[in-house]
Order: structure tokens, then sequence, then C-alpha cells
């Protein structure tokens, strides 16, 4: 509702500000000479002007508005109440807080209860009339001096460009800010894993068993190479897979494919990525599981229903769009000219493709294939249905394995403390997926540059 | 069209050389050594060649003899169908969509439209330089080396070497790039990127060499060079050339054909069109008083 209020406020400014700046330029614009800016920039200039004091005052608040609600109950509640301290101040200051918004509290609140949380309400209204007022007060501060300073000469375009630019910067800075923070947390929680149990233990053990944490002290064995096993393996098998058959998907659908028929092909494979992932992991568990167990039987092999071949071969299905699309891009991109000056040699179409066309795309086609690595190493649901959760290093992929990401779902659902190895060692496997992830990505980077074969 | 005309004219001839015709005469006796005069056996025999594109017709009825060890031009005004007429030589109409050939074109008396015949064959009997320079994205050696690999022409490792070597001495790069086989093709400069085009076009010993505006994207030094190129070339192979340019095409060709709109206006020996053509479209053409 505030919210709402606050949002309609801002937006009836700047575009009251955006024609106070507009018109305004029209004004001062001498007889037959020009503004050195348009006036749709002098409007954007005084709009930036009102809008940006007006924002960091919300701002502001926003901000601080947590901690002066806080102080303004402690001060109305009794001194018994605050000599409390630890969870019962805080259950009582939630209760408080509930009364304020209006949601009501389980049992009989208490009158000291009661009279804070009407205190707080009466605040917090007060508060949002004074920051609202200050907030519009600042905006048509900012638009009257932004509206002073209009002149012919006056560079408006120039300011307004700037804002711009710091703007995308600020956008920018948010995605790199937020891969920071999310690589930290990782860092922390792990190094606070690593006091359980030393990386050597974890890197190079062989046997996962973290035991269950209510059962106490006792901290198990973390082990990473059987799940990082599961996880090389399942993905190996997915993407010989999806490589060969992406691949040449799109090499059939760029090169021989009549145009009607490559309309019609291409989002039938496209709809394969749509599909969401726990569709393809049913699929693999009720039908590519049992189907792969009886061919299995037929030849002889012990094949699981649920093992590392099914949920390798179901990931590979998942992956071919990814591969064939991507792939059928970077084809294209390649010249007709390289294509004819083949042709016109006496190349068949299949040397051609595989002489010129291939090596020619080949370095966007590895970084299509390493990223898709990175999608078969972190992908989760398929995993838990179909590959049989069970931690052990075993070469045959017809038996059940677990990954990494199941590994990290397992050490995260039920009741978790966060101070227990039991659950922080998911924020160690999350390290070491994404570090996983890291590396590919940058030898796919050193790959494509090296072997780039340029063409114009 | 008539614009677009003029447009090209400006842009080929400029007009000091045009309006003379001995002048343009003399620029020719003084590149090609032996005026042609000897007739040749013929090599490639078109006969009422029409191409569609989908619907559109684009040629009407072509009928021309190509003579051998000689260089065949085509010349006309943008769009006239030039680039399409080569095409067929080689059958790279196949590879458009939509695009169909009537007619009748004999490469040494044998229909190359024939179902028996082999279009990869086909295709390294009849080797294509491009407009615009188009080495693969390999090393100046693998370059050359490509048609004569897919073909089994050599079958030790010397012989490609060898191979490889005197195409680029018969394209006149040899000297240039002798030190750096193993860099990419596409460091070269763009007159050396043609010139390893027509190496590599060679490699693969074709008798005829369809070449559509080789020097189109070049300036005039390695215009100058590659047309000394193809006066040599004229002594082993039958060359047809596409250009815009007059000067070029009296400067290395024997014989010229003229297009128009699809049709093929007037073809002769080189001389006798750019001195006394028949047709006045040509002479107009020629002189740069199209339209
Ligand atoms: N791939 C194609 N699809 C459809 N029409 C085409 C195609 N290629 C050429 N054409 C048409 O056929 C006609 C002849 O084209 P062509 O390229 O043979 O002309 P040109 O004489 O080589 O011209 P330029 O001197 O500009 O190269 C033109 O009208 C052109 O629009
Ligand atoms: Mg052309």
């Amino acid at each position: 509702m505030n919210s709402l209020i606050v949002a309609t406020l801002l937006l009836i400014l700047i575009g009251f500000a955006y024609q106070v700046g507009w018109s305004r330029s029209r004004q001062v614009a001498p007889a037959g000479g020009r503004l050195h800016s348009r006036p749709n920039y002098h409007g954007a200039r005084v709009a930036i002007w009102a809008l940006v004091p007006a924002l960091l005052i919300l701002g502001l608040w926003a901000f601080f508005s947590d901690a002066a609600s806080r102080a303004f109950v402690m001060a109305q509640l009794p001194s018994d109440v605050r000599a409390m301290g630890g969870s019962e101040l805080a259950q009582a200051l939630s209760r408080i807080e509930q009364i304020a918004t209006g949601f009501g509290v389980v049992g009989e609140p208490a009158p000291y209860e009661s009279a804070a949380g009407q205190a707080l309400r009466e605040f917090r209204n007060l508060a949002f009339a004074l920051v609202v007022a200050a907030a519009a007060g600042t905006g048509a501060l900012g638009l009257y001096l932004a509206r002073r300073r209009i002149a012919p000469r006056l560079r408006a375009r120039d300011e307004v460009e700037r804002v711009v630019r710091y703007l995308l910067i600020a956008c920018s800075v948010v995605a790199i800010l937020t891969t920071i923070g999310i690589v930290a947390s990782l860092l922390t929680e792990a190094l606070r894993f690593f006091t359980f149990v030393s990386p050597i233990d974890f890197f190079f053990g062989t046997v996962w068993n973290p035991r269950f944490s209510t059962v106490g002290a006792g901290t198990g064995e973390y082990g990473l190479l059987p799940l990082l096993w599961g996880t090389v393996m399942i993905a190996s098998i997915a993407m010989l897979v999806s490589l060969p058959i992406g691949l040449m998907t799109a090499v059939y659908l760029t090169q021989y494919a009549r145009p009607n028929i490559r309309n019609a092909v291409k989002p039938v494979v496209e709809v394969l990525a749509g599909i969401p992932t726990i569709v393809y992991g049913f699929f693999a568990l009720v039908t590519v599981g049992p189907f792969l167990a009886g061919i299995g039987d037929l030849v002889g092999l012990d094949i699981r229903a649920t093992s590392a071949l099914t949920a390798g071969i179901v990931m590979g299905i998942m992956i071919i769009p990814f591969i064939s699309s991507l792939s059928d891009d970077i084809i294209r991109q390649v010249p007709r000219a390289m294509r004819d000056g083949s042709l016109g040699l006496g190349a068949t179409q299949s040397e051609t493709i595989r002489r010129v066309i291939l090596p020619a795309a080949l370095p966007g086609i590895v970084g299509a294939f390493l990223l898709a690595v990175s999608r078969a190493i972190g992908e989760t649901m398929i995993v838990v249905l179909a590959a049989g959760n069970s931690p052990y290093l075993r070469l045959n992929p017809g038996e059940p394995v677990s990954t990494v990401t199941v590994t990290i779902v397992n050490q995260l659902t039920g009741d978790t403390d966060f101070a227990s190895p039991q659950s922080l060692v998911a924020f160690a496997l999350g390290l070491t997926l994404f570090l996983m992830t890291l590396i590919l990505n940058v030898v796919a980077l050193f790959i494509v540059r090296r072997y780039r074969e340029q063409y114009e | 069209m008539n614009n677009e005309h003029a447009e090209v004219m400006e842009m080929h001839m400029p007009t000091e050389k045009i309006v003379g015709q001995t002048d343009l005469y003399s620029i020719k006796s003084s590149t090609v050594r032996t005026p042609d005069a000897m007739p040749r056996p013929i090599r490639v025999k078109a006969r009422e060649v029409n191409v569609f594109y989908g619907s559109k017709q684009a040629l009407f009825d072509v009928s021309i003899d190509v003579p051998e060890r000689a260089v065949t031009a085509f010349i006309g005004p943008s769009g006239c169908g030039k680039s399409t007429f080569l095409r067929c030589f080689n059958r790279m109409n196949d590879t458009i969509e939509g695009s169909k050939v009537t007619g009748r074109i004999e490469l040494d008396g044998a229909d190359i439209y024939d179902g028996s015949i082999d279009v990869v064959e086909l295709r390294a009997r009849i080797g294509m330089v491009f407009q615009k320079p188009n080495p693969f994205p390999k090393s100046i050696y693998e370059n050359v080396a490509y048609g004569p690999r897919i073909h089994g022409l050599a079958s030790a490792k010397g012989d490609l070497d060898r191979i490889v070597e005197t195409s680029l001495q018969k394209a006149g790069l040899w000297n240039e790039v002798k030190d750096r086989l193993h860099e990419p093709g596409t460091g070269l400069s763009g007159g050396q990127q043609q010139r390893l085009c027509i190496a590599r076009a060679i490699a693969v010993s074709p008798e005829v060499i369809l070449m559509d505006e080789p020097c189109s994207a070049l300036d005039p030094i390695a215009t100058a060079k590659v047309e000394e190129l193809i006066d040599e070339l004229r002594e082993n192979y039958t060359i047809v050339i596409v250009t815009h340019s007059m000067q070029q095409a009296a400067r290395v060709s024997q014989r010229t054909a003229m297009f128009h709109l699809g049709y093929l206006v007037e073809e002769g020996p080189t001389d006798k069109m750019f001195t006394n053509p028949e047709e006045k479209r040509t002479q107009d053409y020629i002189t740069g008083r199209f339209g």
C-alpha cells in the first residue's frame, strides 16, 4: 500500500519535472537561435535532478527505518521487559510488531504489548508521512534548482548521457557484487566446514558417509571423490549422447534441410529445451531406467534401473537442443564464401562440412560444448530421481551413483542447523562445483582464443 | 536501372580512357603478347541456356562457344546475369536454393548437366575463383593442399609439397610466401589472398578456370599482378572471366561476350568487340554511353 503510494508520487514527480524542464527550455530558446540540447534532454535532466534527491531520502529511510522503529519500541517497553533480554525480549518485540501490523497474536496480548503496538503503528504512520513530505520537498527543490539553470547553452544532453552511463555501470556492478557475495559466502562457510574436516580428507577421501547430525558428535567421513566420480561419469555420458546428436542435428538443419523442413524441425527440437528437468527425471525413472535394465538382461549385462547410465542418457537428451541451437547459430555464421570456395574445388558437401565449416566453427562449438558440460555438472533433478543416490566409487556405469548436486540436496533437506559439518559440507560441495564450472569456462575461453581460425 | 549503369561505368572506367578506342587498343597490345588471331578448338559449348531463380528468369537462351587456351571475358551492366551464366559452367547454381537450369552445356562434347556426370569431378576440371578472396581459415599450405587432398592427387607428402609449390609459383605468390607457408592464409593482403585462391584453384589441375570479377576487391597494383597472371595462365588453361572493367577485358581477353538483361547481346574477338562492335548496345556500353 505504502509502496504503491510512493511509486505513484514518484511517477507524478518525474512526469511533472520532465514537463517543466521541457517547456522551460522552449521558453529560453533564443528566437531563431538554437538550444545546445533538444528540449527532451532538458526535460530528462530536470526529472533526474528531481528524482535523485527524493530517492535518496526514501532510500535512507528504508535503510534506517527498522533500527528507528526498534529504538522507539524499546523506549515504550516497561523496564522489566526490557531487562529480560535474549530470546524473550525478541519474542515480545515480534509480538508487538504483529500487533502493530494488525496480524494479531496468539493468546491475549499483555496491556503493555497492545499499548506499544498501538504506539508503534502511530509512529510508523507519522514517520512515513514525514519521509514522503521530505522526499517531495527535496524533489521539488531539486526540480527548482535544475529549472533555474536551464539556458540555451546548457549541456543538458551531456548531463543526461552521463547519468545514463552511471546507471548502466551501477547495473553491471550489481551483477558483479552478487557474484562476489555468493562466492564470499560459499568461501566463508566452506572454511567453517574445513575446521571440522581437513581439506585433504575432503578432497582426496574415497568414502562418503556423513552420518546424521542427530546421532551426535560422530562426524562421519566426507570424501569428495565418490561424488565427483559420479558427477564426472554422468556428465561424460550425457556429453557422449548430446554432442554427436546435437552437432549433427545442427549440421543437418543448416546444411542439408530445405527451408520448410528446417522451419518445422527446429522448433520441435527446441521444445525439448522447454521441458522441466523434473519431467525428464520422471521419464528416466519410469521409462528409460526399466528399458535399459531390460536391454541389460537381454545381452547379459547387469544394468540397474537407476544408474549413472540412465541419468546420463536422459541428461544427454535434455542437452541436445542446447548444443544443437548453439551450434546452429555458430555454423550459420561461417560465411557462405567458405562453403562455395570448397564446393567450387570439387569437394562434396560432407567434405566441405568436415574440412571447412566445422573447423571454422570449432572455437564456437567448443565453447558451446563446455557450456553444456557446466550445465550437465550442475544438473540436479534428473540425477536425484534417476541416478540411485549411492555414493560409492564404482567404475561400472550400470550401477547407481551419487553426484555432488544430489548430495547437496540431501545434506540440506530436513532439519539443518548450519553449525554441524553435516550441513556445512554443502557449502564445500557448492564451492567445488563452482570451481569446476569456473575452470571449464576459463579453459573454454583459452581454447577459443588459441584456436580461433579467423575468417572475415 | 540506368542510374545503376551509369554508376558502374563511373566506377570502373575513367572517362579519358574510354573515349578514344584506339587508346584502349594500345593498352591491350602492350600487355597481351600475341594478338590471338589463330582459331582455337572449342572447349565449352553452351546452347540455349536458360536459368531461373524460383519463377524469375535470369538468363534467356544464351549460346556461346568458349575456345581452348584463351581468355573469354563476360561484360555487361550489373545484374545482367554474367555471374549466373558463369556459375552454370561448374554447376555452382546447384547449390542455390530454387535455381533451375535448362539447355545444354558441353565440356569437350559431354553434357555437364547429364545425370551421368559427377559434379565433384566436373568441379575438379572446371575451377573457380570468386569475386571476394575467400581463403579458408587455414594455413597457406593447407589452402593450396586442400583440393589435391580431397581428390587424392598426391600419394606421398613430397608430391603434395611439390603441387603446393608449383601452384604457388604459377600463381606468382611463391616468392612472397615461401617462408611463411604455415601461417594463416587470411593473414595475407587482399591481392595476395586472391592469388592464393587462384593457386588453390590451379592445384587441382583444372582445364577451365572461371573467374568472377577476380579483381574487384583489389587495388590497381594487385589488379595488375592478377591480370599478368591471367595472361600467363592462358598458355595452359581455358579461362572465363567476368569483369566490370572495360580496360581489363581489353587487356586480358581474346574473346568478349556482352550481356544485357539476361540476354547475350553480342560475342566475338575482343579486338573487334572493342573497335567495331555490331550492336549499338555494345558500342554504347563499351564507351560508357549506356542507355
Ligand atoms: N541467388 C539468387 N536468387 C535469386 N535471384 C538471383 C540470385 N542470384 C542472382 N539473382 C538474380 O539474377 C539476375 C542476374 O544476377 P547475376 O548475379 O548473375 O548478375 P551479374 O551480371 O553477375 O551482376 P553483377 O555485375 O552485379 O555481379 C539478377 O537479377 C539477380 O537479382
Ligand atoms: Mg556478378
